[in-house]
């Protein structure tokens, strides 16, 4: 499945996109993440949650649809 | 209520809505980016109780976004530089001023004399202890935060629905998102997102049906990309929460801010070698520090200074009470330097232990 995945805040320093599409096989959210993090190890020390659809969702999820989204909480103010 | 003609012949407001937000009592947690225009607009508007809470001084660099704020207010507290100036934008309604740290000892007290709360903090250990409290004291609390040119605005512990723990469970590791002074922040930002904070605010008042309760609103100013996420309730993180309901103040002793920066008191001092003081106040305060062994560097000004500190010294920064000056060494932490400390207490304290004369 081509995942249209979206990033948020210090992320896109990570990544350097906002967005971008992935080719994916696995089922859940959590080889999602094994993905992305190879793809960009310094995910790993990040702080974020994830969005199907836009909803916030458990590593555990199956994916069911192609919008993902990784938010990092925000502390400015 | 002429003052307020212009809410009152709305017909979603009317009379009865307008005596709705006169009779609110809202607090405003920090008067910074995000509190300053949600102030403006929620004093405007005839909320008849606000409460302002913040420890910090006004500076040069809070002016580019905190436009409540004018070159007279540099080196004054902001919950009082907010109320002077608030209070010639609408005299007809109560202000109360707090020049104080939300802690967790003062939070419950602070919030039983309210109904709304906004967090408009800069930090995560404030922003955890304004979720925890509100969930304590059954308060709705209307969130926004902000990254560069992105900001989040949502509604949470409003009729039942999740708090901010159902969307980031834990506070993340200190210092491993930077707030505004440390990556700066697009002005315009806070203005649009503290803004929709006080319209957030009023909707509650007026009991109006679409409340951002249970979603996370996203906004990016430089895209003009807007996302709205869904967040669930988790009952076990309200659980988490009021089972600490004796106990907030350890719960919250290990997600202090400053937690690492070394301090010293004056007494200690005594004992150091090699003594420097760095004045990181505005060059206009007062008392003066009048000692050859002081360099005067207001704290905006630190970073692009730092050759003119010898990292040999004992290096003493200060401050008007000692708050600027754990910024200060968090600064000179990021630079290695080693052997420095925040002054407990400030000029005055200093001042009144070495009787310098001034």
């Amino acid at each position: 499945m081509k995942l249209h995945i979206k990033y948020f805040g210090l992320l896109t320093e990570v990544t350097k996109c906002t967005e971008e599409i992935i080719d994916f096989s696995g089922n859940t959210i959590q080889e999602l993440l094994q993905v992305l993090i190879t793809k960009y190890p310094e995910l790993e020390n990040k702080d974020f949650q994830i969005a199907q659809n836009n909803e916030l969702v458990s590593k555990e999820t199956l994916i069911s649809n192609p919008e993902i989204a990784l938010l990092p909480p925000f502390s400015g103010g | 209520m002429n003052r307020y003609n212009r809410h009152i012949i709305l017909s979603d407001i009317g009379q009865e809505g307008q005596q709705k937000l006169l009779q609110a009592k809202v607090l405003v947690v920090g008067a910074g980016g995000l509190g300053c225009p949600a102030l403006q607009y929620l004093v405007a508007g005839g909320i008849g109780t606000i409460g302002i809470t913040d420890f910090d001084i006004v500076e040069e660099s809070n002016l580019q976004r905190q436009i409540l704020f004018g070159t007279s207010s540099l080196g004054m507290n902001k919950a009082f530089a907010a109320k002077n100036r608030l209070e010639d934008l609408n005299p007809t309604i109560t202000i109360n001023a707090y020049p104080e740290k939300l802690t967790a000892k003062n939070v419950l007290e602070l919030f039983n004399e309210y109904d709304i709360i906004v967090d408009g903090t800069d930090n995560f250990s404030t922003r955890y202890l304004i979720n925890d409290a509100a969930i304590i004291t059954n308060k709705p609390v209307v969130y926004g935060a902000i990254y560069k040119f992105e900001g989040q605005v949502s509604v949470f512990n409003y009729q039942n629905g999740p708090s901010y723990r159902c969307l980031f469970p834990n506070p993340p590791k200190e210092g491993s998102i930077a707030n505004c002074s440390e990556v700066g922040v697009l002005g315009v930002l806070p203005g649009i997102i503290g803004t929709m904070q006080a319209n957030e605010v009023i909707k509650i008042i007026l009991g109006f049906k679409d409340v951002l309760s249970g979603k996370l609103f996203c906004y990016n100013a430089k895209t003009n990309q807007t996302s709205t996420l869904k967040i669930n309730k988790n009952d076990s993180e309200f659980e988490k929460v009021l089972n600490q309901k004796t106990n907030l103040k350890e719960f919250h002793e290990n997600i202090s801010c400053y937690a690492l920066i070394p301090e010293i008191s004056v007494e200690k001092l005594l004992n150091k070698d090699n003594v420097m003081f760095i004045d990181v106040r505005e060059l206009h305060e007062q008392p003066e520090i009048n000692i050859p062994i002081c360099v005067q560097i207001p704290l905006g000004e630190l970073e692009e200074n730092i050759h003119q500190i010898n990292s040999d010294n004992t290096n003493i920064l200060v401050c008007q009470t000692g708050i600027r000056s754990k910024k200060a060494v968090e600064i000179l932490q990021k630079h290695n330097f080693s052997n420095c400390y925040s002054l407990i207490g400030g000029v005055s304290e200093l001042i009144q232990q070495l009787k310098i004369k001034i």
